[in-house]
């Protein structure tokens, strides 16, 4: 009786199991996300490593809600305003999903700022992850830049002028600032194709940066493993007490390294 | 199902014109749908007929692969070792290359450049280019000039372009000066900070109650009396000006701007903006040093002028 069952319940598993070994054959996608998923990081890893997940996870409700209200917001200096009046206070949802919008980019970046400091503090900046820090600060900017196109979709006093402002600000850059207020502006002062221009900056080009550039740092991340804290007790090239496996603690990934030999003698 | 020759061989479909054929008939078929009956009827028969002979061709199978040629040499013979046999082609170096293969590598890398090129830059122009060219300022009418009382300044609030009428409203402050050699003079200023660029205010009362709609070929144009006292303040940042638009206080790195202007048949017609170093003296004797439009922020004189030489048409 019990043989019967387990051969069933190997069937069953079987036939569950059917599409994701189909799916692995022919991409090798399910290895990757458990390669992704899995992977080893430092055993002293804290909430504190959580904040780069929170960034993205913000990231992804702005991408989701952004999408949403581009269904109903019209990039026109004539209907802009009365489009987004008329998702707050008309339309099913609308308050919620504008405000998640709203609100969330403010979110979006606090975090970013939180995960660079947390970043900074715990030395995760240093050798080998430098590069990883440059991306991060290239997303920091393309996000405050995403924020400030954002800024001026809901054309009201504060946006119109605040983006006046904005663009007369990086006016005064030297020699190239002059130029580059009118290619933000598209023309030589704020006018029809601004708000249309702005709208696709921001919701189109800088998204697609960020996303490129989020990918890029994902894989950093994976290459170079998480950072241990700076409390940890296994300092990043020390030997663990026990002797197999060599856990390499900071540098976790498996590598060509051989076990046991140091990077640096020890002082 | 019977065995037939070569079947235990992979095989190849044979070179074959067929499918071309059916092809040209279905062309035909879909062109003549819209050209004409008889040319889609001649498609048709041509499908017909060339896809029959496909399928026919198709279903009596392919003649084998001719599999690898008989050994010339005799079975007996052991064969030549490879390291003690000529060599077919002298050993390529480590890091040799061929010709050919340097060749196709450069090609297509250059032509794929070369299509990026093509794509990327009429998109690259057309994305930056608009906001640099056609920038013609408009030419704005504000009415008869018998409505501007002299040594009096009004509010002025018109749309420089009147199709965009929502996106383009501006404002101006205006004095007429009277006469001056028997031309009307006019100061018109800006409102526009020349810190960064937000409204500045008159200082003094605005007469609220005085305020007209003036049409013009612009649309309308909307004038009220005001008395600015203490000249023109910025909400924003506290910049002050004086009556004439010159810098008193706070962050603005240069006076207020000021527009152009025209009498046309005794109408007061606007014209490009202009930015102001230096005014001495006032109303219609003021001596005014012009320079050509500088965006918010940006120096008009003095070394910091220097870092920003050219400016993008205005």
């Amino acid at each position: 009786m019990a043989r019967a069952k387990s051969e069933r319940r190997d069937k069953i598993q079987a036939a569950a199991m059917y599409p994701l070994d189909w799916l692995e054959e022919r991409s090798g996608l399910v290895g990757g996300v458990r390669y992704f998923l899995f992977r080893k990081v430092p055993g002293d890893t804290s909430w504190w490593h959580t904040l780069g997940s929170a960034t993205l996870t913000a990231f992804l409700v702005q991408l989701v809600t952004g999408v949403i209200l581009a269904m109903y917001y019209k990039p026109s200096p004539a209907e802009a305003h009365s489009s987004v009046e008329h998702i707050t206070h008309d339309l099913w949802g609308g308050w919620l999903v504008r405000g998640m919008h709203r609100w969330g980019a403010s979110v979006f970046i606090i975090l970013m700022f939180m995960h660079m400091g947390r970043v900074f503090l715990f030395g995760a900046y240093k050798y080998p992850r430098e590069l990883n820090w440059i991306v991060g600060v290239l997303l920091l900017a393309t996000g405050l830049f995403e924020g400030l196109t954002g800024y001026l979709l809901p054309f009201d006093q504060t946006a119109y002028w605040a983006t006046v402002v904005a663009v007369n600000i990086n006016g005064t850059a030297p020699f190239v600032g002059p130029y580059l207020a009118t290619v933000l502006r598209g023309g030589a002062e704020i006018g029809p194709d601004t708000l249309s221009r702005f709208y696709s900056i921001h919701m189109l080009l800088v998204p697609g940066a960020l996303m490129g550039l989020i990918g890029l740092h994902l894989y950093l991340i994976v290459r170079l493993g998480v950072t241990s804290p700076p409390w940890s007790k296994e300092a990043a090239g020390s030997e663990p007490e026990e002797v197999a496996p060599p856990a390499r603690a900071g540098l976790v990934q498996p590598g060509p390294r051989a076990a046991g030999v140091r990077r640096r003698p020890t002082e | 199902m019977e065995e037939r020759p070569g079947d235990d061989r992979p095989q190849l479909p044979q070179p074959s014109l067929w499918p071309v054929g059916f092809a040209v008939g279905i062309v035909c078929l879909l062109v003549g749908l819209i050209v004409s009956w008889w040319v889609a009827a001649a498609g048709a028969v041509l499908a017909l007929v060339f896809g029959f002979l496909w399928a026919r061709e198709v279903a009596t199978g392919h003649p084998a692969v001719p599999g690898p040629p008989p050994d010339e040499a005799a079975p007996d013979a052991a064969p030549v070792p490879a390291h003690r046999g000529e060599a077919a082609m002298p050993e390529p170096q480590p890091g040799e290359r061929f010709p050919r293969s340097r060749f196709l590598e450069g090609a297509t890398l250059g032509i794929g450049a070369l299509i990026g090129v093509v794509v990327t830059l009429p998109a690259a122009g057309f994305a930056l280019l608009p906001g640099f060219l056609k920038q013609k300022a408009h030419k704005v009418d504000l009415g008869p000039i018998k409505d501007f009382e002299e040594n009096k300044w009004q509010v002025v609030t018109f749309a420089r372009d009147p199709t965009h009428a929502d996106i383009t409203r501006r404002t101006a402050f205006v004095r007429n000066n009277g006469l001056l050699d028997g031309v009307p003079s006019f100061t018109i200023i800006s409102n526009r900070c020349a810190h960064v660029g937000c409204p500045v205010q008159p200082g003094g009362p605005v007469f609220q109650k005085e305020e007209k709609t003036v049409k013009t070929a612009n649309g309308d144009v909307l004038m009220t009396p005001v008395l600015p006292a203490a000249g023109f303040i910025c909400p924003c940042h506290g910049g002050s000006y004086d009556q004439e638009g010159n810098r008193i206080a706070g962050p603005p790195v240069r006076g207020l701007d000021r527009y152009e202007f025209d009498i046309v048949d005794g109408r007061l017609i606007l014209g490009d903006l202009y930015s102001v170093v230096k005014v001495e003296g006032s109303g219609k004797t003021a001596k005014i040093e012009k320079v050509e439009l500088h965006g918010p922020g940006q120096h008009a004189d003095g070394p910091e002028s220097w870092l920003y030489p050219l400016q993008p048409p205005h």
